[in-house]
């Protein structure tokens, strides 16, 4: 198949950038989107021009490192999945493809596709983990976790902290992500000593970083590719809420 | 052609402390000096990467009280290449009292290694195991758990107990996160300070002494220097050499290839682990290859038609006309065989020209009698993650038609040779994980890496590397080591950039991969590997006149940094196969067809080859010093799984 791509070109943080035009031809269908991508880079390369700069590791969809807005969409239309799972597929033939970077305030971009998520990193500093140093464990089997609490935990869990969800929110909210994190510790009885305080500093710094506020339109979890659940957000302010009294 | 290397001194000591295996950790613990927890934070380490190794060592250090600098070349520690692991984590634990103990998995490791591990490491790796286990539940890892709210445990292959713990399909991921958060938990308490996008690209050695590392800011290209009292590397395994294997696409070899050519040695480097469960390759464009865990071994059954060239869809061909090859040569473990047997003979059915879908490099994994004995649902409760993730890839329902799997590569069991306390031939080097060799001999077992990753960065490294820090400081670091470490790296990438050829980094890269895979693979030969040790000078001579890398130095380049690390697997290949090409012995993954029984098994040569290949660098070829390796405890004895 051939396809014209349109890709956000930005040299790094100062540069203005725009969308450039690209026409890629002999794409296979089993290509996944950033292959594609790769023989175009290679393209460029040869050319002497700057390959295009995006983010991606694994390519299996679990890292977390990949993202882009393709046509509209974080990580594109496909359901549940990350943008190095999609696969060439599902365009059509002669299909016309944007790809943007995650826009929000708090993901500045560092070069064309590539953003800086390292505000993701700081929220997990604020609280984000259960103080534990290492070998001061006792045995694993003292505590009896419902599998019912362990799985709901685990599902929380999964969030491969890619940022769609932000990308994805008209208001630039990270609520799904802080909330996935706060829902996974708070359903664990390791994680109840440090509930309070968790939430109440995940839940500040969030703010402190420039994220919106949730106003529970859903694109989050639409486009979140582990499928986080929109009620963890509940969870979260619960728990925001039992803190702060 | 004659050799390729020359022989140096055998090493004769590993450090581990002498007396009954199962005291000698004790006892190591008991002896190592302890640093006054005032100086400790005057005490500065560099650790290298940020996966299940270098995330627990570094978060372990700063929860001591060190000053320790953290580094990893993606945007955040927590996507290190560990996230990916799907299987699960053994542990002693006993828990189901199906008579596992610390010695079995000890026993079991060893051998599942061909017996070319050290005792007392994979001892003292499965007395550690139970603490891993205790560690992350109580960081909050939602390991599955029964309905009693205990943990849940299962098989893995090379074992007859049940002490792997998962959590579904993502154990690496779920522990990967706690050692992530207690990172992050340093981070905000100041003791760790993260470096994310920097790239090691050398190690400064002063005075013989490893002292820091030169890194680059892979956002605005500068060139960095950062000195400490002791390093550690955890920078993962090298599959990638072969530039189509499950790794992420950054796992790379630099960083320990930097240090082995500043004088720490290679171990073993020719071990590599081939899985044979992974999707075929679909086309040339491919970027890497993508694992299906292995328990779909337990219901799936691999075939292949019985006549060559055979191009009938599977549902056309009757059952008298497959071969299921594996309930065929090995009746007694049948679709259950070891990796490494699993992956040859589907090798050899493809050879016959047996092998189905594109290029015929590929065999059926056919879940049709498990759905008529089971029931659709119950094949959907257990593999439905891993049928989707089949069907994300290829486009084809693995419920209505037989999967297409072929090996690939997937781990490396060599690394950077370290002694008993993970300390490389470099004072002062420690090296952890993947990217050292230590406890998995010849081949690793299922489950066995992140035990290793955790038990060397959450209780085994902390404790030697302050027996060393302990015994310091170790005076003034020498500016010009600093200056010319510093000078080198700017050196090479001024080289890269000023070629200017007509070949990007990544069509040498695949060259040097297939060339790798076909020679240096599944199967080696004298003549394959005296012909890969041609064609790799050859082809690095054309790599470093005509690759053509566009860009600047000072930004953020990614064809940079691909033409870097494609540039030391060049030199790391010719190294795997001189050590391929000295091991005339069949062991573990590392398959040599002159050395097989009649039956066509590996057979190895305990009376040559019982003994750790430590290479060290050398202008004139590598230099080989033997490390024997003694079996007190486990009588050596040849596999059979038939
Ligand atoms: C698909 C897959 C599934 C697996 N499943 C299992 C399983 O079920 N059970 C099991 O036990 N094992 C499994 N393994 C193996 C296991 O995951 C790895 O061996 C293990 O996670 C390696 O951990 P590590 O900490 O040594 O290195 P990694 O996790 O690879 O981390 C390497 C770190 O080093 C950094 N780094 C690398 N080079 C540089 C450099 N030059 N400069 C700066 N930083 C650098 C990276 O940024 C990263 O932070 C699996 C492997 C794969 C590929
Ligand atoms: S909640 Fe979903 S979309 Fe948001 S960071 Fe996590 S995985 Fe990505
Ligand atoms: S590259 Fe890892 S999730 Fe996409």
């Amino acid at each position: 198949m051939n396809l014209t791509l349109k890709v956000w070109r930005q040299r790094g943080p100062q540069d203005k950038g725009r969308m450039v035009t690209y026409r890629v031809e002999d794409v296979s269908p089993d290509m996944s989107f950033l292959e594609m991508l790769d023989v175009l880079n290679e393209r460029l390369i040869l050319e002497g021009d700057d390959p295009i700069a995006f983010d991606h590791d694994c390519r299996e969809g679990i890292c977390g490192m990949c993202g882009m807005v393709i046509n509209g969409y974080a990580h594109g239309e496909q359901v549940a999945t990350t943008t190095c799972q999609l696969h060439m597929r599902h365009f059509e033939d002669e299909a016309v493809i944007t790809v943007e970077p995650w826009r929000a305030a708090p993901f500045p971009v560092v070069k064309d596709l590539v953003v800086d998520r390292s505000s993701f990193d700081r929220i997990i500093q604020a609280g984000g983990f259960i103080s534990v140093p290492a070998g001061s464990a006792p045995d694993a089997h003292s505590v009896p976790v419902k599998k019912a609490d362990a799985d709901a935990a685990f599902d929380a869990a999964t969030c491969i902290g890619c940022g769609a969800c932000v990308a994805a929110c008209p208001n630039g909210s990270a609520s799904l992500f802080t909330a996935a994190k706060i829902t996974h510790l708070s359903l664990l009885p390791q994680g109840q000593p440090e509930r309070d305080s968790r939430a109440r500093a995940m839940v500040e710094q969030m703010d402190a970083e420039g994220f919106g506020g949730c106003t529970n339109t859903g694109e989050c979890t639409a486009s979140c590719p582990k499928g986080i659940p929109l009620d963890t957000i509940a969870q979260m302010n619960r728990d925001y809420l039992r803190a702060s009294k | 052609m004659g050799r390729h290397y020359t022989e140096g001194e055998p090493i004769r000591d590993t450090k581990a402390p002498a007396g009954p295996i199962e005291e000698r950790w004790e006892k190591r613990k008991f002896g190592a000096k302890l640093v006054n927890p005032a100086n400790k934070r005057k005490m500065h380490v560099i650790v290298v990467g940020t996966g299940l190794a270098g995330g627990s060592a570094a978060a372990t250090l700063g929860e001591l009280g060190y000053n320790v600098t953290s580094f990893c070349y993606q945007d955040s520690p927590r996507r290190a290449h560990s996230i990916a692991a799907q299987g699960g984590i053994n542990a002693a634990k006993n828990y189901r009292g199906d008579g596992d103990s610390i010695y079995r998995l000890f026993y079991d490791t060893v051998k599942g290694g061909d017996f070319r591990a050290r005792e007392s490491n994979v001892y003292r790796l499965a007395q550690v195991s139970v603490n891993i286990i205790d560690q992350a539940v109580a960081q909050g890892v939602p390991f599955a758990r029964e309905y009693g709210g205990l943990l849940d445990t299962r098989s893995f292959g090379g074992a007859q107990v049940s002490r792997t713990f998962y959590a579904r399909g993502q154990t690496g991921q779920q522990l990967l996160l706690g050692a992530y958060q207690a990172l992050e938990r340093q981070i905000a308490a100041g003791t760790v300070k993260m470096n994310t996008r920097h790239e090691m690209l050398d190690l400064i050695v002063s005075d013989g002494r490893a002292r820091g590392v030169i890194v680059r800011d892979m956002v605005t290209g500068e060139i960095e220097r950062h000195l400490a009292d002791a390093v550690v590397l955890a920078t993962g395994g090298y599959g990638n050499v072969f530039f189509l294997s499950t790794n992420a696409k950054g796992c790379n070899t630099t960083a320990i290839w930097r240090a082995h050519r500043r004088g720490a040695m290679f171990a073993n480097p020719c071990y590599t682990q081939i899985h044979p469960t992974c999707i075929p390759v679909s086309g040339d464009y491919q970027s890497k290859l993508t694992l299906m865990s292995e328990s779909l071994r337990n219901d799936g059954r691999v075939w292949v038609p019985v006549k060559a060239g055979d191009t009938r869809p599977a549902a056309e061909i009757p059952e008298q006309e497959r071969d299921y090859y594996l309930e065929r040569i090995y009746p007694a473990f049948g679709n259950l065989v070891p990796r490494d047997i699993a992956s040859r003979a589907a090798k050899n059915v493809c050879d016959e020209g047996r092998g189905v879908g594109p290029g015929g490099l590929g065999v059926y994994l056919d879940f049709a009698d498990a759905i008529s004995r089971l029931g659709r649902d119950a094949v959907e409760k257990k593999y439905g993650n891993l049928f989707e993730m089949y069907e994300r890839i290829t486009g084809e329902d693995p419920y209505s038609q037989p999967m297409r799997i072929y090996p690939a590569v997937h781990y490396t069991m060599g690394g950077l040779w370290v002694d008993y306390d993970l300390q490389s031939t470099i004072p002062g080097l420690f090296v952890v994980g993947e990217a050292n060799f230590s406890d998995h001999g010849a081949n690793r077992l299922g489950a066995s890496a992140l035990m290793q990753g955790l038990a060397d960065g959450y209780f085994v490294l902390p404790t030697t590397i302050g027996d060393y820090l302990a015994n310091g400081p170790y005076g003034e670091v020498d500016d010009e080591a600093v200056a010319e470490a510093e000078a080198a790296v700017q050196s090479k990438i001024e080289r890269l950039l000023s070629v200017n050829g007509t070949r990007t980094a990544d069509s040498y890269h695949r060259e040097l991969g297939k060339l790798m895979w076909d020679y240096c693979g599944m199967e080696r030969t004298e003549e394959s590997l005296r012909k890969a040790l041609e064609r790799i000078p050859e082809l690095r001579e054309e790599f470093w006149r005509n690759v053509k890398v566009s860009g600047t130095a000072d930004e953020l380049n990614q064809a940079l940094e691909r033409a870097g690390r494609v540039a030391d697997f060049f030199d790391l290949a010719e190294l795997m196969c001189i050590d391929a090409l000295h091991r005339t012995e069949s062991c573990g993954g590392h398959f040599r067809a002159e050395s097989q029984d009649a039956d066509g098994e590996a057979l190895r040569d305990d009376e040559n080859f019982a003994y750790v290949a430590a290479w060290e660098y050398g202008e004139q070829g590598p230099v080989l010093h033997k490390e024997a390796l003694e079996y007190e405890y486990v009588t050596m004895s040849q596999r059979s799984y038939k």
